[in-house]
């Protein structure tokens, strides 16, 4: 049994420096056999293990992870949520996860730090301005808040956003969520990890996935650094990696792998408190509690696993950055880095059964998965538990690319992909 | 950020190049007779290679012509670059 976080234990533990704190999950040897193995401990793979164990009531479950929990995408995006897609089958599954985060702390005790500081999407031409306002009307018509505002609102929300008309690309309106905003993304991880090892899910790190061993047409197992483990029901959950798990089963995926970048700069007092993002532009930046600016950039267009990415890219961002915001000219950057985020051909997820008996994949969230954490977690293990997808994710089927049934959100997804 | 020999130019910036995706997936040639499961791998299925990876590449602001290059996509690593019609080099297959 966990101890509960609170104000309590917080004045208990600092009469002993806070070295006495409980450990928040273990480090079990993995055992010869599992009911469910999920491969991948970023923050989709511990929620899926987490809703497995509390909804599902699975009590022999697995999550295998390379290197550390929520040291691969969990721990490199930009941390922006948001629901306000086009499509009604992306709507249904964003604000699933929205509905989820909004309770999440509490649920987890866990501080998760979500703060619904709002997500502006701005317009700079006259097509963006159809676009954002067909995109707010579709919102609405899913129950998802959403508001046009134009130049002046913009301006009045986010007041160090250039809105002269003189800009190369100038502010010519833009949508705001404001439900939608930013988590803390290491605690995420660590708060599912937390619940799910209290409810006896072995999480099993520094534990590569070397080979899936097929019986026929189902799965038998997987082997590992660690050994042999069985099982007969596998959830992948591996980001960038999900095409080397696939064909380790001997699946071909639609998917190619490319790096996305982020940096963040040095410190700097609050100057903006929400979320602005463009899509024609492509820059997004948003303020850490840290007070660092995290600033989001775009994918370079070859496939590589180097987690490095191109300068150019980094500069087309920060040179689209300085336009919009020129209080920003001096700032220094800190840090910059890539992820390696698995790109599907219509921009949408995927959260599915395969030909393969017992291997389910959660992959394909190319460029912004954790916003959907806890709503793709919980819906994967509920595919995985009933073998057969909610509702909210039977669109988001590998059989798609078939049947030509896509959820095209490509650029109608308030941000370019 | 990585050098790219040009099989026509010589080395420039990788900046001045385009990817073109996987290379060597032949265009059907009977594309009424595809089953749908044959359109959903020639259009959508890759290989997505962690390690030596074919893939095509065109030199966008430069002479425009496309080639193929051999890459180690986990390090970025350029091992071979052949131009459209030659014969991949068969040390890396």
């Amino acid at each position: 049994m966990k101890n509960k976080y609170s104000i309590i234990s917080l004045i208990k533990n600092s009469f002993s420096y806070h070295e006495n704190w409980q450990k928040a999950w273990g480090d079990p040897e993995p055992k010869k056999e599992y009911e469910i193995i999920i491969i991948g401990g970023g923050g989709h793979g511990l929620a899926t293990a987490y809703y497995l164990a509390k909804k599902h009531k699975i009590k022999n479950i697995a999550v295998i992870e390379k290197g550390w929990i929520g040291g691969g995408n969990t721990g490199r995006n930009t941390t922006i949520i948001r629901s306000n897609y086009l499509w009604d089958a992306s709507a249904g599954l964003y604000d699933h996860a929205l509905k989820i985060w909004e309770k999440l702390s509490q649920e987890l005790n866990y501080n998760v730090m979500f703060s619904q500081r709002g997500v502006m999407n701005l317009a700079h031409n006259l097509q963006d301005v159809r676009d954002l306002k067909r995109r707010t009307h579709a919102n609405r018509l899913n129950g998802i808040d959403a508001v046009y505002l134009n130049t002046q609102q913009v301006k009045k929300f986010c007041p160090i956003i250039n809105t002269s008309p003189d800009i190369r690309y100038p502010v010519l309106g833009g949508t705001l969520q404001r439900r939608a905003g930013t988590a803390r993304h290491d605690a995420v991880a660590w708060g599912y990890a937390r619940g799910a090892d209290e409810m006896g899910v072995d999480i099993i790190q520094n534990c590569e996935v070397k080979g899936i061993k097929r019986n026929g047409d189902s799965v038998d197992g997987i082997e590992t650094t660690k050994g042999f483990i069985k099982t007969k029901k596998i959830g992948v959950v591996a980001a960038g990696h999900s095409s080397v798990i696939a064909n380790m089963a001997g699946l071909k995926l639609p998917l190619e792998s490319k790096p996305l970048q982020a940096l963040v700069s040095e410190p700097v007092k609050p100057i903006i408190d929400t979320v602005v993002m463009s899509n024609a532009v492509h820059a997004y930046v948003s303020q850490s509690d840290k007070g660092e600016l995290v600033i989001g950039a775009g994918t370079d267009d070859y496939v590589s696993y180097s987690q490095k990415g191109s300068h150019e890219i980094v500069e087309g961002t920060l040179n689209a950055i300085l336009e919009l915001y020129p209080i920003f000219s001096r700032m220094r950057m800190l840090r910059q880095w890539g992820g390696i985020v698995d790109i599907c051909p219509d921009a949408s997820p995927i959260i599915s059964k395969t030909p393969i008996k017992g291997l389910y994949f959660n992959c394909g969230w190319g460029t912004g998965g954790f916003k959907a954490t806890p709503g793709s977690g919980d819906l994967f293990a509920h595919t995985i538990a009933n073998d057969e997808p909610h509702k909210l994710n039977a669109a988001f089927n590998l059989n798609r690319f078939v049947s030509g049934d896509l959820v095209d959100e490509h650029g109608a997804a308030a941000v370019a992909h | 950020m990585f050098l790219i020999h040009c099989p026509y130019c010589g080395e420039r910036e990788q900046s001045e190049f385009k990817a073109g995706g996987e290379a060597h997936i032949v265009r059907p040639k009977q594309p009424t007779e595809l089953s749908d499961d044959q359109w959903a791998e020639y259009l959508f299925m890759r290989k997505n290679i962690k390690g030596v990876q074919f893939e095509r590449w065109v030199h966008t602001h430069g002479c425009r012509k496309w080639f193929n290059m051999v890459r180690d996509t986990s390090n970025d690593e350029i091992k071979a670059i052949y131009k459209m019609g030659e014969k991949p080099p068969t040390k890396y297959k």
